[in-house]
Formats: C-alpha cells, structure tokens, sequence
C-alpha cells in the first residue's frame, strides 16, 4: 500500500506541476459557468435558465472533453516511461506491477477527479446561490459523480493503449481514434442501424448496445432524469427504457474496473 | 566456502528464434567484482535482466541470495540490489531531488538518505534544478546515485562511466572500490574496457549471448597466451646477437621482444645481466588485447565452422 501511494503521489504531483489541474479546472469552470448563463441565449434569454436545460448543455460538453482530457493525460503513462527506461529501473524495485498500475491510476485519477469536482463545482454552488434549489445540488451531484467515473474509465483505457503500443507518437494515435470512436462514431453507428435497419433493432437491444460504450452510459445517467423536451435521438428512444440510475451507475463502474483489469493483465504478461 | 550471492546454471533466454543468452554457467561471490565485457548485442543486458528478475529464464536457472529472483520470495531482497540502466534518462520535470527521493521512497529510505547519496556523488549543489538542466555527466552520477541507494548489497552497473569526466570516473571507480570492502558485489557491464582492470576481480567476455572466457585477468591472459612486450634500451644490437633472445624480437621493431609470459623472468634476468642496459620497459597483455583476442577467435572458429 506505502508503494501504491508513493507512485500515487508523484503522479499527482506531476499533475500539478504540468499545471494540469489548473487547466482542467479551469476549462470545466469557465464552460459550466458560461453555460450556465448563457445556455439559454439562442433563446433570447440570458442569466440562470432551468436546470434541466443546464446541465443537458453540460453532459453534452463534458461527454466529448472529459474522454479527451483524460486520454491526453494518461496516454504516455507507461509507454513514456518504457522510452526513457523509468520503467524496466522501477520495476527492479520492491515494486510490483500492479502496484504501479493502480498508484499511476490513484495520482491521475486524481487529478481528473478532483478538476471535475472544482470545475463543474463552481457553477453548481453557483446556480444554488442563484436558485436556492436543493435539487441542483442533487442533480450536479449525480452529475459530477458520473463525469468522474467517465474520466476514469477513459484514465483505465489510456493505460490499456499505453501498454499496448512501443512508441510514445502510437499511443497519440491510438488515444486520438479510440476517442473518435467512442464519443462520435459509436452514436453515428448507432443511429445508422435504428434508422437504416427496419425492425433491426429492438428498444431494449438499443439500450443494451449503448452499455457498450461509457459515453452513451454518461449521457444517459445525466439526461434521463430531465424533461424529454432537452433530448433528442437516439438518445431520447434509450431513455424510454431506461435503466435504473443504479444499474447505469454500475455500468459506469465497471468501465472503470474492467478496462484496468485488463491493463493489469496486460502488463503482466508485457515483455520488457 | 559460502554459497555465491548469485548464480547461474545452464541459464539460458530465447526471444523466439533469437537466443539472446545461452547455456550460461556463472557464479558471483560476496565482495566480488565482475567485469561482463561484450559488444552491443552481446546479452550482456540480458543477463542483468535476468540477475534482476526482471524476466524469466527459458532454460536453466537463476538463483540470486538463495532465491529464483522472478520470484515473489525474492520480493524483499530487491531492495538490496541496486542496478544503473544503460540510457535512463530520470523525469527530466523534476528536480534531481525530487527524483532520487522518488525512488529512495520506493525502496523504503527517506529524503534525508537521498541528500546524503546527492552529497556522495557530488551534486549536491544542482539537487535543486530541474533533471532536464543537467549534463551528461551529472545525469550519470544522479542515476549513480538512485543505483546506491540502500547501501546494496548486488550492484548491476550498465555501462557506469559512459559520459563521465576523468575526475568523475576516479570518484566512481572508489566508491566501487569502497562499496567492495563492505561485502558488496559489483557486476560492471562495459565496452569500455582502459581503466577498468585494476578494479574488477574477474572478467567475463561474452559474444553473440555465448560465454566465451572467464576469470581473473592473469588466468585470462594466461588461456590468451598472449605474448609480454619488453623493450629494453641502450643494448646496441646486443639482444640480436644472443641466440637465445633473438628469437623473440619482433620483425618490425628491432628494440621489442615478444616474451612468451612463462618466460618472461628468465628472459628479463637475461636481459638485465646484459651491460649497456639502461632502461626497460614491460607490457604484459591489457585487458583491450585479451578482449580482442578471444573475440577474433570466436570469430574464427565460427567462420570456420560457417
């Protein structure tokens, strides 16, 4: 446990000298503000629109930065450190691989983590001032919650590609695609089979098809509480037979666990 | 006689087709110092890796203070081995402090250790700069540093002296010589080899992941038979008229001898009997030579056989 937070605390303190939690805070707290605010500016209106609204512009931000975000931190976590020969020295310490994993992953983890919660915070505690509605602690609650583990689940899959590949320039690559392929492509491919293929796809099927992807899990915990009228497409079919925020939840939870199994295993078996 | 801190049975590792290391046989006592000499390629690296544990023979067996070091037996001893890559290059973001406390932490030892080591190896006053700042030089010396860390008891030095000064080299060279008086052993992995010999106990030449001579210097020169050069001066001719020393002088060269080393004595007895000898010169085989010379006869029993 004492290497797990050694590893754990310089991965933090990297992230903070990178002036990474900085950025990312800020990021988060300049766009939930300003949507907050202006959200509702096509419309005519300025200044604190409903919350439904609100935090329906967010998830639909957060579900195409914070996969970004993440990758782009964790990307080179391990193929850096194989590149300039870190990796092989600390892996001749009382260190096991596991150990290394889960500390990289506890440091920026985190970093995303603790961005997120002081970020998208700061508009939440905002609107309560604005409000004074206990519901929009309850609903950012939720709604930072999910976009936490989102982040996490995209830190896990970072370190799959990470392990994965021999060169740093690959693993840019590989984040850059599997991001593609997860917040865009995956809903094209989606919407492509319930609108081309008849009776191709049940409602059910659908929403079992979206468990397959952490981003549509993401929107579908933030969105499927709020009025129908701030969602559309495939989504708002999904909603219809929606899951319990439990299950959803747990969904998200083992996106985080199964992809960091997995890099575990990979890692294991990795030659050096 | 205790038993060797580490040793190598019949080790052997293949990636794929590729035989890296085979059939090494090999054992290092306490307080010994290892001289592993080899061109790139040699597995040299290899066999460090598998002394660390870092990989898994694929044939034979390793076995480092008394334990399969892949093992999760060998888990606590590896914080008394302490092993220097070749080309690290240390979180260039960080301060070398910051770096060496890192992995001082790591092997359960405090910053304050890690301030004793960065005073050990002489960069105390850059211990605050960011790595990326450093030279060449004093990168080697902070991953000198990281691989002392603990006082270990197993030293694996990957080319240790590659980017140092003379005056670093020295310094370096006595720490070894100062951490081989405690009852550590050293494995010192080079293809620099001038300056090396008056530190190692034995050699080990490998070529193509293939043992190809180990030893003490003197039994190596010995198996080498390479010849001793002795240049005496002021003898005018004299060593050309003697029957018995003409034999041995050079082609090319009319003041140099060719002394077989069993015989270097009587001829050197000879030779100082002479009148007019004013000076004398004696070179046995250096190291560089006796390098060289198994490693030509490698390639020539594998030409032949080719």
């Amino acid at each position: 446990m004492k290497q797990i937070l050694t590893v754990a605390n310089k991965e933090f303190h990297d992230g903070l000298r990178n002036r990474w939690l900085v950025s990312i805070t800020l990021i988060f707290a300049l766009l939930s503000i300003g949507l907050t605010y202006f959200g509702a500016a096509a419309s005519g209106a300025v200044g604190v629109t409903s919350l439904s609204t609100t935090v329906a512009s967010l998830a639909s931000l957060a579900v195409f930065l914070i996969p970004l975000i993440a990758l782009l931190l964790s990307y080179d976590s391990f193929v850096g450190e194989q590149e300039s020969g870190t990796l092989l020295l600390l892996l001749t310490y009382p260190l096991s691989k596991s150990q290394l994993l889960l500390g990289k992953f506890i440091g920026q983890g985190a970093i995303i983590a603790l961005a997120t919660l002081l970020g998208f915070g700061a508009s939440a505690v905002l609107l309560y001032f604005q409000l004074g509605d206990v519901n929009i602690l309850n609903a950012f609650g939720l709604f930072i919650i999910s976009a936490i583990l989102l982040g996490l689940s995209f830190t896990a899959i970072s370190y799959l590609i990470s392990l994965s590949v021999s060169e740093k320039s690959k693993a840019a690559g590989f984040a850059l695609i599997t991001w593609f392929l997860f917040a865009l492509a995956f809903d094209l491919a989606l919407l492509a089979l319930l609108v081309g293929v008849e009776e191709g796809v049940t409602q059910q099927g659908l929403t079992q098809l979206m468990m397959l992807n952490p981003t549509d899990i993401f929107r579908l915990v933030n969105l499927a509480g709020l009025e129908s009228s701030d969602v559309n497409g495939a989504l708002a079919v999904a909603i219809n037979a929606s899951l319990s925020q439990t299950q959803l939840f747990s969904a998200l939870v083992a996106w985080v666990i199964f992809p960091l199994t997995l890099a575990i295993f990979i890692f294991k078996k990795k030659k050096l | 006689m205790n038993t060797p801190l580490v040793s190598l049975v019949e080790a052997g590792k293949a990636y794929g087709q590729l035989d890296a290391l085979s059939a090494m046989t090999m054992s290092l006592n306490e307080g010994e110092v290892l001289g592993l000499f080899g061109h790139n390629g040699a597995g040299k690296t290899t066999m460090m890796k598998l002394i660390l544990g870092v990989i898994s023979p694929s044939a034979g067996s390793v076995t480092v203070m008394g334990m399969a070091p892949d093992s999760k037996e060998a888990w606590h001893c590896r914080s008394k081995v302490g092993y220097l890559p070749e080309n690290v290059s240390f979180y260039e973001q960080l301060t070398g402090l910051e770096v060496l406390t890192y992995f001082a932490k790591l092997k359960g030892f405090s910053k304050k250790q890690a301030i004793d080591l960065l005073e050990q190896v002489g960069i105390t006053y850059a211990m605050k700069r960011q790595v990326k700042t450093y030279s060449k030089g004093m990168r080697q010396r902070l991953g000198l540093a990281q691989a002392f860390i603990g006082e270990p008891k197993l030293l694996l030095l990957d080319e240790p002296t590659v980017g140092l000064d003379p005056i670093a080299t020295r310094d370096f060279y006595k720490t070894v010589d100062q951490l081989k008086s405690n009852g550590s052993s050293v494995i010192l992995c080079s293809h620099v080899l001038p300056g090396v010999e008056q530190h190692i106990d034995r050699a080990m030449i490998l070529s193509s992941g293939k043992l190809l001579a180990m030893g003490t210097l003197s039994e190596l020169r010995q198996q080498a038979a390479l010849p001793v050069v002795i240049k005496p001066s002021g003898l005018n001719g004299a060593v050309a008229q003697d029957s018995k020393l003409n034999g041995f002088l050079t082609n090319d060269c009319q003041n140099t001898l060719m002394v077989p080393e069993h015989e270097k004595l009587s001829v050197l007895k000879q030779l100082l009997s002479l009148n007019g000898l004013d000076d004398i010169h004696v070179e046995s085989a250096n190291l560089e030579q006796v390098y060289q010379h198994f490693l030509l006869k490698h390639e020539q029993t594998n030409g032949g056989q080719g």
